[in-house]
């Protein structure tokens, strides 16, 4: 039998919740997903402002067990993962042999010997097949696709702690640090971590306790955002996003993210890292504002080499803003660099990053 | 955001775009885009208008409307050429999602061909086409 029907997309259990408030629901990575609800705008600024909640249940999860758990992400993930303490949370790539970037990952110590790690939607199952395929040559290692096994929440914003911490039944663990609270009844791991560039939490629970989790953070101020005001927010405080700014084809050195590469864990890519880290990149990823009207978007190339690989007008500042690979030469902050923003030529300048900061 | 509308008084094209042509006036007509094409747009956050004296090509794209997600390209539902652009949306672009018949026109031309409205959907034929 074959079929021309496109595979159906698949739904999280927070779907219905969506539909009910009207959101606009797009395909993102194979899923049905919120672009957004009332507005880009006005769910970008309820984060700034006070406190957004986004369902993040599409994001991949897998988990390593076993005594072998250490061995194995410390050969696969770019960082340190020695020193992620018990409860503790840290961000790495995962990298080929060329040093190519397959995901951008969040992971987070649960035990001992058990560790969650967050893979991007698009990318789960390549990283899921990437950690089985290693995980034959160490002893004593599970590696467990667990995407079914988790709803996730992102509650962001000035206020955002404050309305979960109203219904914990313990202290919500600090930035960074990840830990099972029970919230308004249910068993949750409270992460400190975000995408927003705001304080805040990502939840991850049992998907059949989502609905009422998201209903009661909802009833306490917290305001459905979309994936649309996950992008802007995201983009402002020039957080990476897989498939825009990452991408097999460059690798971290030149992404900006050599911070989170210790190559001297021998992590696969680490020669390749190396390599680059000590020759220096030929390009680099720049954070750029347009200097007059306009919005440059992903793919427009700039005079002199390179492109933008992502854009957007920014709520908070009211500009176009972007980030984009230039010759290294082209990568200090201050540098004029015209963009051709399908077909006009656009003046933009390099500016530090972040491109907005917390509270300004 | 506004209501969804379709007035009864415009001609229609099937990119979504509307085009006016006052009574007392047949050489000229205001063009803007339809209720449906903001809306799948989400707000609008720049408008690139073209320049007076720009001409346009029928069934062809003359300008961009953006909002934070996505560009759309603007399609001329008539020829002619810009003897007028709304300025107003350089600052408040946003009036093509409050009021997309009226103070969110964008667009002023001469018509060069008065028989290609002929062309063109009433609100009925239109409306239909969204219903399907």
């Amino acid at each position: 039998m074959s079929s021309t029907t496109p595979p159906a997309l698949r739904r999280t259990p927070l779907y219905d919740r969506h539909v009910a408030a009207g959101a606009k629901l797009v395909d993102f990575a194979g899923w049905e997903m919120p672009v957004q609800y009332e507005g880009v705008r006005p769910e970008h600024m309820a984060v700034r402002k006070t406190c957004g909640m986004f369902d993040v249940s599409h994001m991949g999860e897998i988990e390593t067990s076993g005594p072998g758990a250490l061995e194995l992400l410390q050969c696969l993930l770019s960082n340190d993962v020695a020193k992620i303490a018990p409860d503790g949370a840290q961000y790495s790539v995962l990298c080929r042999e060329d040093g190519g970037v397959l995901d951008d990952l969040f992971t987070y110590r649960l035990d001992a010997e058990r560790y969650l790690t967050v893979t991007n939607a698009s990318n789960h199952e390549r990283d899921l097949a990437w950690f089985e395929r290693h995980a034959q040559a160490v002893d004593g290692v599970q590696v467990q696709d667990a995407i079914d096994a988790w709803a996730m929440l992102a509650v962001q914003g000035p206020l955002a702690r404050e309305i979960v911490q109203a219904i914990s039944d313990a202290p919500l663990p600090a930035r960074m640090r990840a830990e099972m609270r029970r919230l308004a009844g249910v068993e949750v791991l409270v992460c400190g971590t975000g995408y927003t560039g705001e304080d805040g939490v990502e939840l991850l629970c049992a998907p059949e306790y989502a609905p009422a989790l998201w209903d009661e953070i909802v009833r306490r101020g917290g305001v459905p955002a979309g994936l649309g005001a996950r992008d802007t927010l995201r983009l402002e405080v020039c957080f990476h996003l897989y498939g825009n700014d990452l991408s097999v084809d460059r690798g971290p050195i030149e992404a900006g993210l050599g911070w989170c590469c210790k190559e001297d864990t021998d992590f696969i890519g680490a020669d390749a890292v190396r390599a680059v880290r000590e020759r220096g990149p030929a390009e680099k990823l720049v954070a750029f504002a347009l200097e007059g009207p306009g919005i440059a978007r992903q793919g427009n190339p700039i005079s002199g080499g390179g492109e933008v690989t992502s854009g957007t007008l920014s709520p908070c500042l009211g500009i176009g803003i972007g980030m984009a690979y230039v010759p290294a030469g082209h990568a200090a902050v201050g540098t004029q660099l015209e963009i051709d923003v399908r077909g006009k030529m656009r003046p933009a300048v390099v500016k530090d990053k972040p491109l907005y900061r917390k509270g300004s | 955001m506004s209501q969804t509308s379709y007035p009864l008084d415009l001609l229609y094209h099937p990119e979504h775009d509307w085009a006016r042509i006052a009574e007392d006036d047949a050489e000229h007509a205001v063009l803007g885009i339809t209720w449906y094409a903001q809306d799948a747009l989400g707000e609008v956050v720049f408008f690139d208008p073209p320049a007076v004296g720009t001409t346009l090509v029928k069934d062809s794209s003359y300008a961009e409307v953006e909002s934070v997600k996505a560009v759309s390209d603007v399609v001329a539902p008539l020829s002619g050429e810009i003897v007028e652009v709304n300025e107003a949306l350089a600052d408040n672009p946003a009036m093509i999602n409050e009021d997309p018949y009226g103070e969110g026109w964008l667009v002023k031309i001469r018509l060069s061909d008065s028989s290609e409205r002929d062309a063109l959907m009433d609100v009925a034929t239109y409306t239909a086409t969204l219903a399907g």
